[in-house]
């Protein structure tokens, strides 16, 4: 391995320059606020973890993680997400604290690329966990939050496609026998090779009934509708998590999001972490999900604190690149001045600054390139010269 | 950017077949559409912009989302293991993975080296069949190994087995059929899923009597 050059930083990993900061930042403060709006706390943890706890615990897959030793040659990761972390805290620092508790964060995680470049190592994610309520109220207002926070900063066009873990698992084990055959066809899901599904149903040893039924799985996609078909697909296997779907959908309309939300059966993110619905976020001119979340009750049993929970996650990066960031409107100012008027020039940024004005004060001999340097700003004051009027400009 | 619906497709082998489906499938492609030296090709009344890559790496465009749809075969799909949707087997293209070498090599038995335009594909395909193998990754004219003694085996697609015979080499295992594959990206899945679902309607209309037939 050659030495990196100085310029070099380790694969996804990147730098927010001003204009990119600025604009992050008044999009995190609009969907912070939100959040708060509607009475989740926000937490944050740190950046450094156990792999024993959080970095097993994490849905993130172990080759994703970012791991280090600890002086005691311990193995620490770098927080992959932030829903492990707020589980372990909800098990040990709030464990006096009764459930449902809400909470949210703002925070970078870190999870490596091995293949190439193209995407970040460490990304800003804002979201919350809904943690000890198991009600389809928790469900709706975890997603109409998400929509909403999304809407609020500034995006219009999106998706949010909708599934339920419940229901692939029971359908499945209904129609094949036991999990083992489920999980062999659930794992053609995950990797969203359908192809590789429908050959594999097709070897199966069922009635023409039951492989007609697996297959049409993999068409239930779309709005309300889609809940009458699924129900025509089970016997009994199933039948709760269309009913849990159909209450969702209704308060889903409580809350006036129900045209962003889509169907969707074949939505199955991860082997074994979800445990009831989950969604996932799309807005077009993104290749990649911008958001996603679900229910997942096993989590927290993991830190001995057994409960229901639900949470949802947005890459703030992704969503700032749908919003094609604005420039932001806040304007600099700047006052250059010359020394014997140093005081002028203190005076009038500090009377500037009360006004709420960025405002920069800059000595003439510092710069080198007066006119290329003042037109970088909006404004610029000089306060030069024996005279006690600066000329404006 | 436009409402068009960006299909990648490859360039040379499976292209020809891939054209012809499409064309099957009611999609009007122009006939000098073939022809063109274009890597980016827009049909309106298609609706579709076509974008040709190499085979290779159609399926990383299918994933970071610049092309919705894609058409890349099986083995890429293997080696690539990308995110993306594997929706329609479009059963052109018709090929299989096999080891191959000559017929009376002599097994380096240390460190068996095994050279292939698919790294991954091989090296997971060995550890399966419980054999430690060395991987050397070549970008074509793989034939060439085992006659030189670069390596012992290789790891390549076959389709009728020619290039194998006129180079005195046999084929010793068959790892799995390939057949070309419409692949979508995650995002573009839902966000354009009328169009897509309507694309692969169509499509899966023409494999399927096209089966009938045979």
């Amino acid at each position: 391995m050659s030495k990196p050059f100085v310029f070099e930083k380790p694969m996804g990993m990147r730098d927010t320059l001003p204009v990119l900061y600025q604009v992050k930042q008044q999009v995190r403060t609009v969907m912070e606020q939100e959040i708060r709006e509607w009475g989740y706390q926000f937490i944050q943890t740190p950046t450094l973890e156990y792999y024993d706890t959080v970095g097993e615990a994490s849905a993130i897959l172990d080759q994703q993680l970012f791991k280090l030793l600890d002086s005691e040659g311990k193995t620490l990761v770098l927080r992959p997400d932030m829903t492990a972390p707020i589980a372990r805290v909800v098990s040990s620092s709030m464990k006096d604290v009764s459930y449902p508790i809400r909470l949210a964060y703002d925070s970078a995680v870190f999870r490596s690329q091995q293949r190439e470049g193209g995407r970040p190592a460490e990304f800003e994610q804002v979201g919350v966990e809904l943690i000890g309520d198991g009600t389809s109220s928790a469900d709706a207002e975890v997603i109409a939050l998400m929509v909403s926070t999304l809407s609020k900063a500034g995006l219009q066009e999106f998706k949010v496609a909708v599934g339920h873990i419940g229901f692939l698992n029971e359908l499945f084990v209904e129609i094949l026998g036991n999990e083992d055959r489920a999980e062999e066809l659930l794992r053609y899901l995950y990797e969203k090779n359908y192809v590789g599904y429908a050959s594999h149903v097709k070897s199966l040893p069922l009635s023409s009934i039951d492989k007609k039924r697996l297959l049409d799985l993999l068409h239930l996609r779309g709005g309300e509708e889609v809940l009458k078909l699924a129900e025509d697909l089970t016997a009994v296997g199933g039948r709760k998590a269309i009913s849990d779907l159909r209450e969702l959908f209704n308060i889903l309309e409580l809350y006036g999001v129900q045209d962003k939300i889509v169907l969707d059966f074949t939505l199955f993110s991860h082997m074994s972490y979800y445990t009831g619905i989950v969604f996932e976020g799309y807005t077009n001119e993104l290749g990649f999900p911008l958001c996603s979340g679900g229910r997942y009750d096993q989590l927290l049993g993991e830190f001995g604190r057994s409960a229901q929970a639900i949470g949802f996650g947005i890459r703030l990066d992704y969503l700032l690149e749908a919003l094609s960031a604005k420039e932001p409107s806040a304007s600099r100012s700047c006052i250059i001045f010359s020394a014997e008027n140093r005081k002028e020039a203190i005076a009038k940024s500090r009377e500037l600054r009360e006004q709420g004005r960025s405002v920069v004060v800059q000595d003439i001999s510092g710069v080198g390139n007066v006119d290329e340097y003042s037109g970088r700003f909006q404004e610029v004051i000089y306060v030069i010269g024996k005279s006690e009027k600066g000329g404006a400009q | 950017m436009s409402s068009l619906l960006t299909v990648a497709m490859p360039k040379g082998r499976i292209f020809q077949e891939a054209v012809e489906l499409l064309r099957q499938a009611g999609y009007p492609l122009p006939p000098e559409f073939e022809d063109s030296r274009k890597l980016i090709i827009e049909i309106e009344e298609a609706g579709m912009r076509f974008i040709l890559a190499k085979p290779m790496d159609v399926p990383t465009y299918v994933e970071h989302g610049v092309a919705d749809v894609g058409i890349a075969g099986k083995d890429v799909m293997l080696e690539e293991e990308r995110d993306v949707y594997e929706v329609l087997d479009l059963k052109i293209s018709d090929c299989y993975l096999a080891v191959a070498g000559l017929p009376e090599q002599k097994e380096h038995s240390v460190a068996p080296k095994i050279a292939t335009k698919y790294p991954n594909v091989a090296a997971h395909y060995f550890r399966e069949q419980g054999e430690q193998v060395e991987i050397i990754k070549l970008n074509g004219s793989i034939e060439l190994a085992p006659l030189i003694g670069l390596a012992d085996r290789i790891v390549d697609i076959v389709s009728t087995g020619r290039t194998l015979k006129e180079n005195g080499l046999v084929e010793l295992e068959k790892i799995r059929e390939i057949t070309s594959r419409i692949i979508v990206n995650p995002a573009s899945y839902r966000m354009k899923a009328g169009v897509i679902d309507e694309l692969v309607k169509r499509l899966s209309k023409v494999v399927e009597s096209k089966e009938e037939i045979k």
